[in-house]
């Protein structure tokens, strides 16, 4: 097991060189627009699970046809926040933080199994040019590369078959399409049940989710990195 | 012409008032010319509002049929009709003196043949020779079934129908069912003369007054035979009976008669007496399409290039409404028309038949039937008033507000005709439905799904003609012995029997079209798409609602299952060891 700080990289020869001074400031790690699209992603997707195994017959709150309405429609939005968010997140420069990085995936990993249980602090120390750990790179990318456009992509035709059906009768073709969409579903299901747990391992129990609702968040800076943020983007710390 | 009033019908209320004004006002002809209308109406029977003996007979108060209502003749000012007509076929000679055409276009048809070759399976079909669920077959019992031939004097099946012109019959389609009425045991003629039935002496009609009456067919006039097949009012076909003469928006949006009043001939609309939409060759999935592959936009042009003959002629729900008649500018007509390439539009449009308030039966078991009570026959009545025995006819059921028996249909069916071999230990398929999930001509149709027990020969596994109607010693209703009326049927068309009768269920499959409910009552998705609904039984397409992958279910249940539970062992340990701090 290596040490995470001895790995190599710009972050982390940035944060040895700094070692002897840290500063804890508040930080604004989340924007305004990401956490726009955090939230709204977040109800979006509760929104289509909901309407989206009423249609499958799991549950049964609310009509077939209303669920049919909501997914459709909400499917329509989540769709393009997506591809709204991928333009943000390139011409910002954001995608840099969900680039997954096998370094110090295994230790972050072995925290939350092992280390959080003995008291460790976390392996993984937040950096402005990475404000994600390895693990939420790795499952942040996972659903936004493979199981967001298998969702979507599935339910777009799921809900346009008859545009490439046709009258063709063409019923095994529009099955594998379900499948593939509910797969996607129990997928997506699953990381939302994760990620729910995992905000509440923080330093509080509430300590990610307020981050997520004010953008800011403790940080040990650099000396340099205070010194930056203090003379060219003052509102980003506190 | 008082029981105009009871419909609700308020411009006959009106008339009816002014009518009450008049004759009491007025002098000894008006009397006159009311008590003529007394007599119609104590017969229990209401003119139309276009018969002549009605004096605000007003062509706007007829039927929407296929041609536009009001003509340019006014056929009681012919004197040609105002003979005094003594038979059907007089008339008709009248009818044809102008209409020179009408009996040969007529004698082309199925109304008149009985009889069409399904060009798919080879069959040949009609009344003439097919047997139903219901009475069974026409041949040796003609001159009750033939009845409603639209013609006069056909009495022996065995026989093509009379090829005289003036065999046709004119009036039973063109004339006010209230003045023409073919009797039920004349081989298609009316009475000539006063006659004796149920016990009442029943008057034959005013044949110049019907003649002088003739307009384009009202739905009285098809109805007076479609509604009242296999022997009373609603029997057959659960979709048409004579709730549909006067029938609300509820019962049936087009025909209603306080809205569009649609005639069946709006929709059944062809020329030359040939009317599209029979039973034997359906059109399970209407095209828009004309047969050069041009797309028809619009209702008007469709009806133009079937006249033109550049499309089939079409009884179709699409003929007026497209393939894709929901609104498109919102999600959820986006939604339902995705459903027009499996699902028939009367799938979700009719919920129900038999909805009029007049039943139809959904049972007849000919096995029970010649039991008598002291040497007598008897009939016993349901608590709704339908019998539930007959010693003529054995027992039955009805039902109303029947929900209807879906299917996968192509528009093809298979009949187990007289010489078919059957397998008596299965139910017996009438008219077998053709079509299937994939073969890309079908989609999932409602039908009414008669039930019955049939005779059989028992030694040669094929169903037999029965004799049922006559006043001789073999008829089933007159003698009650099935040793004679079996055998005398298949004697009388020639065909074998080996004296082993036996009785097999059968299945008949009616196609329900009619009684178009008003849209906020057409089919809610979740009484398809939902488990054990309606739609329980049709395979070989994924329904959302009511299918899954029973594997991936349950691996993904399993998923979401093991999730949950990892994370709550995972905030179970962090509890237990809360406490715990060591320095990294």
């Amino acid at each position: 097991m290596t040490d995470i700080s001895s790995a190599s990289g710009p972050a982390a020869s940035k944060a040895k060189e700094a070692k002897s001074k840290v500063f804890h400031r508040k930080v604004k790690n989340y924007s305004r627009y990401e956490r726009f699209w955090h939230w709204s992603q977040a109800i979006l997707i509760f929104v289509l699970a909901f309407s989206g195994f009423t249609v499958h017959g799991t549950i049964r709150f609310i009509p077939f046809h209303s669920a049919v309405m909501m997914h459709d429609i909400a499917a329509f939005v989540l769709i393009f926040l997506w591809l709204f968010t991928a333009f943000w997140t390139f011409t910002t420069g954001q995608w840099r933080h969900f680039v997954p990085t096998n370094a110090g995936l295994w230790e972050v990993i072995m925290h939350y199994l092992v280390g959080m249980m003995r008291g460790q602090p976390h392996p993984y120390k937040r950096t402005l040019s990475r404000k994600q750990n390895p693990l939420q790179s790795f499952a942040y990318f996972s659903i936004m590369t493979l199981v967001g456009p298998l969702l979507w992509l599935s339910g777009l035709a799921y809900m346009f078959y008859s545009f490439w059906a046709g009258n063709s009768g063409n019923h095994e073709i529009f099955s594998l399409v379900v499948l593939l969409h509910l797969i996607g579903a129990f997928l997506m299901v699953a990381f939302v049940i994760g990620h729910i747990y995992m905000v509440t391992t923080g330093k509080t129990l509430i300590h990610y989710t307020k981050a997520m609702i004010t953008g800011f968040e403790d940080m040990e800076l650099t000396e340099a990195e205070v010194t930056y943020l203090e003379a060219h983007e003052p509102d980003r710390i506190k | 012409m008082a029981n105009f009033a009871s419909k609700g019908r308020r411009p006959h209320i009106k008339a009816l008032r002014g009518l009450v004004m008049a004759v009491s006002a007025l002098s000894f002809v008006s009397l006159l010319s009311l008590s003529n209308i007394e007599a119609l109406a104590a017969s229990g029977q209401e003119t139309l509002p276009h018969s002549p003996v009605n004096a605000d007979a007003k062509a706007s108060a007829l039927q929407l049929s296929g041609k536009p209502a009001g003509g340019t003749a006014d056929h009681s000012k012919f004197e040609i009709l105002q003979q005094d007509f003594k038979s059907g076929p007089e008339v008709t000679k009248a009818c044809l003196s102008c209409h020179t055409e009408a009996a040969d276009q007529v004698q082309h048809t199925l109304h008149w043949k009985w009889e069409t070759k399904n060009e798919a399976t080879g069959q040949t079909l009609g009344k003439r020779t097919v047997i139903n669920s219901f009475c069974g077959n026409v041949a040796s019992n003609e001159p009750r079934c033939t009845s409603c031939h639209a013609g006069y004097g056909w009495e022996d099946m065995r026989q093509p129908p009379p090829s005289d012109p003036e065999a046709v019959d004119c009036l039973v389609c063109h004339a006010d069912t209230a003045l023409y009425k073919k009797f039920p045991t004349k081989a298609g003629h009316p009475l000539y003369e006063p006659t004796p039935w149920n016990g009442k002496i029943v008057q034959p009609p005013n044949l110049s007054m019907a003649a002088q009456s003739v307009t384009n067919p009202q739905r009285e006039n098809c109805g007076s035979c479609h509604y009242y097949g296999g022997g009373g009012d609603g029997v057959k076909h659960g979709d048409l009976d004579s709730s549909l003469n006067h029938p609300d928006a509820a019962l049936d949006v087009h025909m209603n008669a306080d809205g569009l009043n649609m005639a069946c001939t709006a929709c059944h609309s062809g020329s030359g007496h040939q009317w599209p939409g029979s039973r034997y060759s359906t059109e399970a999935k209407p095209t828009t399409i004309t047969n050069d592959g041009e797309e028809t936009k619009t209702a008007k042009i469709r009806s133009l290039d079937q006249h033109a003959g550049l499309m089939e002629p079409s009884a179709s729900c699409e003929s007026c409404h497209s393939a894709r008649p929901h609104d498109g500018n919102d999600i959820m007509g986006i939604k339902l028309n995705d459903h027009t390439d499996t699902v028939a539009c009367q799938t979700c449009h009719v919920p129900e038949f038999a909805r009029g308030g007049v039943a139809t039966k959904t049972l007849w078991d000919w096995s029970t039937a010649g039991k008598l009570k002291d040497g007598k026959p008897y009939k016993v009545m349901d608590e709704h008033g339908h019998p539930s025995y007959m010693s003529e006819k054995g027992d039955f059921e009805y039902a109303e507000n029947v929900q209807p028996f879906y299917s996968w249909f192509n528009g093809e069916t298979t009949w187990t005709l007289l010489d078919d071999t059957i397998d008596p230990t299965k139910v017996v398929e009438i008219n077998a439905l053709g079509g299937s999930a994939t073969d890309g001509k079908s989609r999932i149709w409602p039908f009414k799904r008669m039930h019955s027990r049939q005779p059989y020969d028992k030694a040669n596994n094929q169903l037999v003609y029965n004799h049922v109607f006559g006043k001789d010693d073999t008829a089933l209703w007159t003698n009650f012995d099935w040793d004679k009326s079996v055998p005398a049927a298949m004697e009388f068309i020639g065909k074998d029997f080996s004296g082993e009768l036996g009785f097999v269920d059968t299945y008949m499959y009616w196609p329900i079209t009619h009684m178009v409910a008003p849209k906020e009552q057409a089919v809610r998705c979740t009484e398809c798409h939902a488990k054990e609904g309606r739609l329980d039984g049709i395979t070989g397409i994924y329904m959302p609602g009511r299918d899954n992958f029973k594997w991936l279910d349950w691996i993904g249940y399993a998923a979401f299952g093991l999730t949950l539970l990892g994370v709550l062992i995972h905030a179970l340990l962090r509890i237990i060891f809360r406490n715990r701090k060591t320095q990294a």
